[in-house]
């Protein structure tokens, strides 16, 4: 099912927005893989098999992203995902890339919902029969909350189940029908609080030639910092304090 | 050249480096895949505004951002220097520039230090240049590093910087690549026959 034709990646090192420049230079990095959509052309109304045989794609591109990035996983501060999908193709195909995309960075990041209630619906692992309640939360609810248990817990002990882990926070996405060569604007924010008002920031990716009308093209992006020059105030990174994902 | 370098440093913006693989094409396997890089520096344009008849500071840039990006291509593929197989580059000038700006990156100082980048390099660095606006794109030009007649690594890979130029800045860039295109078949010079002496066979 998976038939990759190529990969692309990225790595940016920003110095400066014509402000002071940064002691260390902002280093962001993007990949891209351009698949075959096997749904391409017809309508079929049973997609979870492909969503499940992306979570090894996932992987493989967050471990080939943080290796073009040149940066460890402890460094990477905010995180997005996209996909394109060429026109024979639907939006819904490029909705399957939420849990798996997702997860793959999450997981790869450090993220541990060993809560109990199971690992919603973790990468690629083939799930089993998950597959009804993974597509509930591919739509509705997509990949991000590491379960509602910390959140809903007394602070102090939320804080110390949450911290267990890492990249607590959903990772925002864009997707669209595009044409070869499209480009997607991918958002990125940071891994444990969505409303870190710093690395709200985006990533735009061009494939140049993708994806073809039959073709599918997923996108992981990380980031080693929030904005080069952020200055607007809001929650910043070191006031995370809830540990619940957003704050 | 230290102060040289500093001096390039101090105008960089960005830098970025892509690649790209190719497994598949047309159905097909790519055996082993293709891989190209390309390093992409967004500086500022001295000139930027005036007319200069003396385009020196550029001349000095291009000369340092030759080895810059020439070796982030070569770290960016994993390869060794003399491993690289064909090379290209490009620039795109802000509005705020003239295209002898880009002349002055590319040509006259840019190909020393970047044929020392893949070792070798006998064939012409093809090129190619233009005024944009932020986020134009460019194809940069692609030959093979030491037989510009070699015709299965004439290629051109597409490059853009979704924020730049800005009026005063240049997007400069150097392509690199281990391979030539995926599944060449239209004959020609290969390049294992080339002989890589006067550049061209």
């Amino acid at each position: 099912m998976i038939e990759i034709r190529r990969t692309v990646t990225w790595r940016e090192e920003i110095y400066h927005e014509f402000g002071p420049p940064a002691a260390r230079p902002l280093v962001r990095g993007a990949v891209a893989a351009v698949l075959a959509n096997p749904y391409a052309g017809h309508y079929e109304q049973h997609i979870l098999p492909m969503m499940e045989a992306l979570g090894a794609v996932g992987l493989d591109m967050g471990r080939q992203l943080l290796n073009a990035m040149d940066v460890t996983a402890e460094r990477i501060e905010s995180y997005g995902k996209g996909a394109i999908v060429g026109g024979a193709g639907e939006l819904e195909h490029g909705a399957l890339w939420h849990v798996p995309g997702g997860y793959a960075m999450r997981e790869l990041l450090g993220w541990t919902n060993d809560g109990g209630a199971g690992r919603g619906q973790p990468s690629g692992q083939p799930s089993g029969p998950a597959s009804a309640p993974t597509g509930g939360a591919a739509s509705g609810q997509p990949s991000g909350q590491p379960s509602g248990q910390a959140a809903g817990q007394a602070d102090a002990q939320a804080t110390a189940q949450a911290r267990k882990g890492n990249a607590l926070a959903i990772v925002p996405s864009t997707k669209k029908v595009g044409p070869p060569g499209a480009t997607l604007d991918v958002p990125l924010t940071h891994i444990n609080a969505s409303y870190v008002r710093g690395h709200f920031d985006t990533f735009s990716v061009t494939v140049p030639g993708a994806p073809a009308a039959d073709e599918l093209v997923v996108i992981l992006v990380m980031a080693a910092g929030g904005r080069i020059h952020q200055r607007v105030g809001g929650l910043a990174a070191s006031a995370i304090s809830r540990w619940d994902g957003l704050r | 050249m230290a102060d040289d370098e500093t001096g390039a440093r101090a105008l960089l913006r960005k830098l970025i480096v892509q690649v790209d693989e190719t497994r598949r094409e047309m159905g097909r396997p790519v055996t082993p895949p293709t891989r190209r890089a390309v390093a992409i520096a967004v500086i500022a344009n001295p000139y930027a505004g005036r007319y200069s008849e003396n385009l020196d500071e550029l001349i000095a840039i291009g000369e340092e951002l030759g080895g810059l990006l020439g070796e982030r291509c070569v770290a960016a593929l994993g390869i060794t220097p003399s491993q690289a197989q064909s090379y290209g580059k490009a620039a795109i000038v802000g509005e705020g520039g003239e295209l002898e700006h880009a002349a002055a990156l590319l040509h006259p100082k840019l190909g020393a230090p970047l044929r020392k980048a893949v070792e070798k390099g006998a064939a012409l660095v093809p090129s190619a240049k233009k005024l944009g606006g932020i986020g134009a794109a460019i194809d940069v030009p692609l030959g093979h590093k030491d037989a510009a007649y070699v015709r299965s690594h004439f290629d051109a890979i597409e490059v853009r910087v979704s924020d730049a130029p800005r009026a005063g800045e240049i997007v400069v860039a150097v392509a690199v690549t281990a391979s030539g295109r995926p599944l060449p078949r239209i004959g020609g010079l290969q390049a294992h026959e080339a002989k890589g002496e006067d550049g061209l066979h």
